[in-house]
């Protein structure tokens, strides 16, 4: 299945930091959430310094980097994971600008810099996409062009500051779904859906991508008014870290932890099927 | 991106910063071409006219004659420690708020480590009544408790940032998080030459100020050229706005002394190196919206830098001066802890004239190659020390150094400084 084919019903796209708060658990969550109806998942790998996220995944990323997570790790991690459903790397352009391959041996790609050796790797394990928050379609070409060498996709996130040639930059590179980054800031669950969403959605409306919102969605009634405004999926971070963090914080069974995901990962997806409903028929040609 | 400035330097620079941050990044570009580069509306003058009557430029040139017969080297001190606030912070901070105000942004923010640049910004936004709040490391408010008052003292909101280390790196991560929510109507005053394109260039061009004068004032006092630039290096601010009007000159060699910290070789297994020598010992990454010299492990994640300094403790470098450094153009050097602080006590002493801590490290470099820089020397002076007193004093009282003061009448004079 390709990505942009598991956007054929309202999509709900879970995210997580691969390894938070250890290797073990994080892999019974992510399985979880796509028993809750995941339809794509998005793995941080997690970076030392992550600009664009709140402080909630910010922490995520504190405890999978101390308990251990690194970028070989992180594709054992993938290579574990019992699901069948796309995995998209979510990550920071100095990571995947870094990596050289397993080993610093002779021969391979071992030694050669830049994201070839890292695609090659993340396609060999299985990774369907890469988001890339601080990498603009400005500096993406190498990257574009070692994704399309390894079939993957690459997911830009528009922002509801993006306008004019900027979005043309973007469609131009975008693949398997558009991010569409629903109010300004860094990542975070909120309890309003900004009007900005619409605003946005509406500037990559004739796009041929599946447009995937994300930002501050944390409940089944976010994912309902998201969809209904035209989403063809949501993505879900903070509300989904924030239970890994709870569980940490008061040192329950990963086992509850997981139960806890996969219901809510049920209410998300009941929402954006829900939404689905409500929407006007599109003027389709 | 412009067809001005295109924000590369060779392979480093460029913008590599989220998506929400790249339409206030297009409208600063545009900003810097219009009223920095073509001095649109005066703005130039203004802000030239305001470093004299606020910032007291132009700064001495200044012969050291003690450290001259000690090294039988024409010695000149370049005094940005004159300047107002005691440091070269304020040519960019004040450059930058007045550009927010051209810009019609209402708000102000900034990352500091040492305080310096906090300072610098809180001076530059009362001055120019602008509201502001800078993020500084929890493990930096500690050691540079005097610079925090100060901002608070000008009216700036200092917000502790308390991830990682709770030094620069993150601060920086912080603001950056901040402008992301905030862009439409803040500018975030990056306090040196790292960042996305345009900062590396413009916060060059305000810092450019010290080396225009320096030259003219070197030309005046011998009547030609130095033979060598020194300038302590973390991010690099100082460091270009010293070297900038000399890299066209090729007899001026041109050193940026970074900090060894206590060791050059770095702990991968705990994220930890003991420096703050990414241009001596970094590899090519991003870090902070650029392609620059990074200390970071095999994977690409950022180490923790170190340096008794806090101004220079920080993982990456200036892409510009990482382009100079890879092109043979700048030199980059590096001295340890111990070094630095007997340059420290070394200038005190023969100079009267108190540095700070991170401009010590350019003084130990030429302690330790006298003879080898010369005939002719400017050293940047790029702040006083007054804000590292109490590290100086906790730091000297730890080792055995030649040159250092009885350090007892620390303790009958200091109270609790021990």
């Amino acid at each position: 299945m390709t990505l942009s084919d598991a956007f054929d019903e309202p999509a709900f796209v879970p995210y997580l930091v691969a390894g938070d708060p250890d290797f073990g658990s994080s892999l019974s969550y992510v399985e979880a959430l796509e028993r809750g109806g995941a339809d794509v998942i998005e793995l941080g790998l997690p970076f030392s310094e992550p600009i664009a996220e709140g402080p909630t995944i910010q922490e995520g990323i504190v405890r999978a980097l101390s308990a251990g997570m690194a970028t070989e790790r992180y594709f054992e991690f993938v290579e574990r994971l019992d699901v069948d459903v796309p995995i998209v790397c979510m990550t920071y352009y100095n990571l995947i600008y870094q990596y050289t391959g397993t080993s610093g041996d002779a021969g391979g790609a071992a030694g050669e810099r830049g994201p070839r050796p890292f695609v090659e790797r993340a396609a060999g394990a299985g990774i369907a996409g890469l988001v890339v928050p601080d990498l603009p379609p400005e500096e993406a070409s190498p990257l574009r062009a070692a994704c399309d060498e390894f079939g993957l996709d690459l997911v830009f996130i528009v922002a509801p500051t993006t306008r004019g040639d900027r979005l043309d930059r973007m469609r131009e590179q975008v693949s398997g779904y558009v991010y569409v980054q629903a109010r300004l800031g860094t990542t975070g669950a909120r309890d309003d859906v900004s009007e900005q969403t619409d605003a946005s959605l509406e500037r990559v409306g004739d796009w041929e991508v599946p447009k995937a919102v994300g930002f501050g969605i944390k409940t089944g009634e976010h994912a309902e008014r998201i969809v209904a405004a035209g989403a063809d999926g949501v993505i879900v971070g903070s509300a989904l870290v924030d239970i890994v963090a709870e569980g940490v914080a008061e040192d329950r069974d990963p086992a509850d932890v997981a139960a806890e995901l996969a219901a809510k990962a049920e209410e998300l997806k009941a929402g954006a099927l829900a939404g689905a409903k409500q929407r006007t028929p599109p003027e389709h040609t | 991106m412009s067809s001005k400035t295109d924000g590369k330097f060779g392979e480093y620079g460029g913008q590599y910063v989220p998506e929400a941050l790249m339409p206030a990044i297009e409208e600063l570009t545009d900003a810097y071409e219009r009223y920095v580069l073509d001095n649109e509306d005066g703005f130039m003058d203004e802000f030239r006219r305001r470093m004299r009557e606020f910032g007291g430029r132009p700064t001495p040139l200044q012969p050291a004659e003690q450290l001259s017969a000690r090294y039988d080297t024409d010695v000149y001190l370049k005094r940005e420690d004159l300047l107002h606030g005691g440091a070269h912070k304020l040519n960019n901070a004040l450059g930058q708020v007045l550009l927010a105000k051209y810009m019609g942004k209402e708000r102000i923010i900034a990352e500091t480590g040492a305080g310096q640049h906090g300072t610098a910004t809180a001076m530059a936004g009362a001055h120019l009544d602008m509201p502001c709040e800078i993020y500084m490391g929890e493990t930096d408010i500690a050691r540079q408790r005097p610079n925090v008052f100060r901002m608070r003292i000008n009216g700036a909101e200092v917000t502790p940032v308390t991830t990682g280390r709770g030094t620069l790196k993150e601060a920086i991560s912080e603001t950056m998080r901040d402008w992301a929510k905030t862009v439409e109507n803040t500018h975030y005053v990056i306090g040196s030459i790292v960042g996305p394109h345009p900062f590396p260039a413009m916060v060059r061009d305000f810092q450019a100020l010290i080396s225009e004068e320096a030259r003219s004032q070197a030309q005046e006092a011998e009547g030609r050229l130095p033979d060598a630039v020194l300038a302590c290096a973390g991010g690099g601010s100082n460091t270009m706005g010293a070297f900038h009007n000399f890299v066209d000159e090729e007899s001026v060699d041109l050193y940026a002394v970074e900090a060894g910290g206590s060791s050059l070789s770095v702990d991968e297994e705990a994220g930890v190196a003991p420096n703050s020598a990414s241009l001596s010992t970094g590899e090519e990454g991003v870090l902070h919206g650029a392609r620059t010299r990074v200390l970071q492990d095999g994977d690409g994640q950022i180490m923790e830098s170190h340096s008794v300094s806090a101004g220079l403790d920080y993982a990456g470098v200036g892409p510009e001066l990482a382009h100079l450094v890879d092109t043979g153009r700048v030199d980059a050097v590096n001295v340890d802890d111990d070094a630095a602080l007997e340059a420290f006590h070394r200038l005190s002493q023969l100079e009267g004239v108190i540095p700070a801590l991170e401009t010590a490290h350019a003084f130990a470099y030429l302690e330790e190659h006298r003879g080898d820089l010369g005939e002719s020397v400017v050293v940047n002076v790029s702040g006083r020390g007054d804000k590292d007193l109490e590290t100086v004093i906790e730091e000297t009282a730890e080792r055995d150094l030649s040159i250092a003061p009885d350090m007892d009448l620390f303790r009958e004079i200091g109270g609790g400084m021990l």
